[in-house]
């Protein structure tokens, strides 16, 4: 079964194109990578199949649905905002405050929320986050704690938006073995951002690779060769593998995003 | 000093004005908008002069200009923030004008004070009976749309995608935070509405983490520093605005002090 059906989807914010021609055929229970340079429209495109956005050309289909429609079935952990470091709420009151928060009234848990709400924490291994105030919590395990939020619901579909942003290696290994455990766990379809490539290898099923306004999608044999990224790019691009890693060059140089996580 | 029905007024509007403020200052907080409070505030004041001059009482000139400020910001939303130039700009012009309105109304000097810093022990009862209109509509208003609020503030894109319109929760919210600010100037004046609206919200975030706890500890605060604020004024005849404000400050810097040392204990315990 198709969870994410992309089929000539082209996407655009204000008046710049950011993504044309995309075709992409998903399946349910495939960990996908989605790859590509600081501003290559990987948020966007998270954001048409979330149904924030409608594509100026082309459709998507969410388990063959709308993506509007969709919505109670995907699970979605946003790209981290500097403000939430700041909260002093705590992890089972943050996580509290999306349940059911479509509704009108007053925010109300019930015991099975609450029950849900630990067990949520417990999958994603941060039991303790509960009792805890977000102001206090490691860059790892604010993720952990996004990564609970976005299984509220039980979603069949969950979009990471670069959940490796601003982590050490250390915890990025972490947070990529934790979304591959969870992801078998509970028979999800994952579409990951990242723009960095290692972290996710031997995990992500196929990567969709976005440069330059176009996409391709693909085992990393199949697009991370030097004809598919120069096509991508329409700048020559060399594919290196050294020791297991694999990093993209330009004529110029390293390519953005994919080497500097090692330096840093 | 209940025997004075000037004093059983200022009790009676600063409980209802704090616990209006405490409630929606929560939210004000949390949704980091504590200076969209305060500039609403300055807009009310050309509102508060102007009724003056066509001889309305002021807090009516306040409700339309603050919840008529509220809509526009909320409306613009994102494309306000980091345009502190033009903000800024247009709030002095609020004040400007209202200067230019109190220049035509004659008994100039005790009216700007009140306003700008206001004059709870001047509030009459019928003054009491209009807040107690404006509290409940606010805080209904607020019961309503907490939900979706809180949802829209924590996870704006899950909530869009849910369906909640983030434009509409928030003008519906800034609605709120207008009428609440146009109450809270009645007790503390138009300069002054942070204590009352973000003093002890911010206090109470950071002791609680917990949703009701911390919603309760707000209101609980500036119920505190509205009571004792009022009694300290009726005791040392300094103005209650001055006790109020200084009540917020001690307030929050307990709540600064109380966890930095409790954090400092917790790391002294994790290192043994």
């Amino acid at each position: 079964m198709s969870a994410v059906g992309l089929h000539g989807v082209a996407l655009t914010r204000g008046e710049r194109t950011v993504l044309s021609g995309v075709e992409a055929e998903i399946a349910a229970g495939e960990f996908i990578g989605i790859l590509g340079p600081n501003g290559s429209g990987k948020t966007t495109l998270l954001h048409a199949i979330l149904g924030l956005i409608k594509p100026s050309a082309g459709q998507i289909r969410v388990f063959d649905r709308p993506p509007g429609v969709a919505g109670g079935t995907i699970g979605y952990l946003p790209q981290r905002r500097s403000a939430l470091a700041d909260l002093t709420m705590r992890g089972r009151d943050y996580i509290g405050g999306a349940v059911r928060g479509e509704r009108w009234g007053l925010p109300r848990l019930t015991a099975a929320d609450r029950a849900d709400i630990d067990d949520l924490l417990a999958l994603v291994e941060g039991k303790d986050l509960a009792e805890r105030p977000l102001s206090q919590m490691s860059g790892g395990e604010l993720q952990r704690l996004l990564l609970a939020k976005a299984l509220l619901g039980r979603p069949k579909l969950l979009l990471l938006d670069e959940p490796l942003m601003s982590l050490d290696l250390r915890f990025q290994a972490g947070v990529v073995a934790l979304v591959k455990k969870v992801q078998e766990r509970l028979r999800l379809t994952v579409l990951f951002t990242a723009h960095e490539l290692n972290p996710l290898l031997g995990v992500m099923d196929r990567v969709l690779y976005l440069a330059a306004g176009h996409a391709a999608i693909g085992s990393v044999d199949e697009v991370m060769t030097g004809d598919v990224l120069t096509r991508l790019y329409r700048t020559p691009i060399e594919v290196l593998r050294v020791g297991g890693r694999i990093v993209v060059v330009s004529a110029h140089g390293e390519m953005d995003g994919h080497h500097h996580h090692d330096h840093a | 000093m209940l025997d004075y029905e000037f004093m059983r007024a200022a009790f009676l509007a600063g409980t209802i004005v704090a616990v209006v403020a405490g409630a929606v200052g929560y939210f004000l907080v949390l949704r980091n908008l504590a200076f969209a409070g305060h500039a609403l505030s300055h807009v009310g004041f050309a509102g508060a002069t102007g009724a003056v001059l066509i001889g309305v009482a002021p807090l009516w000139g306040l409700v339309v200009f603050t919840a008529g400020a509220g809509v526009a910001m909320g409306i613009l939303g994102d494309r306000v923030r980091g345009r502190d130039v033009a903000v800024g700009i247009i709030l002095s012009l609020a004040l400007g004008l209202g200067v230019l309105f109190l220049h035509f109304y004659t008994s100039y000097a005790t009216q700007a004070t009140a306003l700008l810093f206001g004059n709870v022990l001047g509030v009459s009862m019928d003054g009491v009976w209009s807040l107690l209109g404006l509290a409940v509509v606010s805080l209904a208003a607020l019961a309503v749309i907490s939900r979706p609020l809180l949802f829209a503030t924590i996870d704006p894109e899950l909530a869009e995608a849910r369906g909640v319109s983030l434009r509409l929760v928030s003008v519906l919210f800034l609605l709120v935070v207008a009428l609440a600010v146009a109450e809270a100037t009645q007790v503390v004046g138009i300069l002054l509405v942070f204590a009352l609206m973000v003093g002890p919200a911010a206090a109470a975030q950071r002791l609680s983490g917990r949703f009701r706890v911390a919603l309760a500890l707000s209101v609980l605060f500036a119920l505190a520093q509205t009571w004792l604020g009022i009694a300290l004024a009726y005791e040392t005849d300094w103005p209650p605005s001055f006790w109020i404000t200084f009540l917020s400050f001690v307030t929050y810097a307990a709540s600064v002090a109380a966890t930095h040392s409790w954090r400092q204990h917790r790391v002294a315990l994790a290192a043994d």
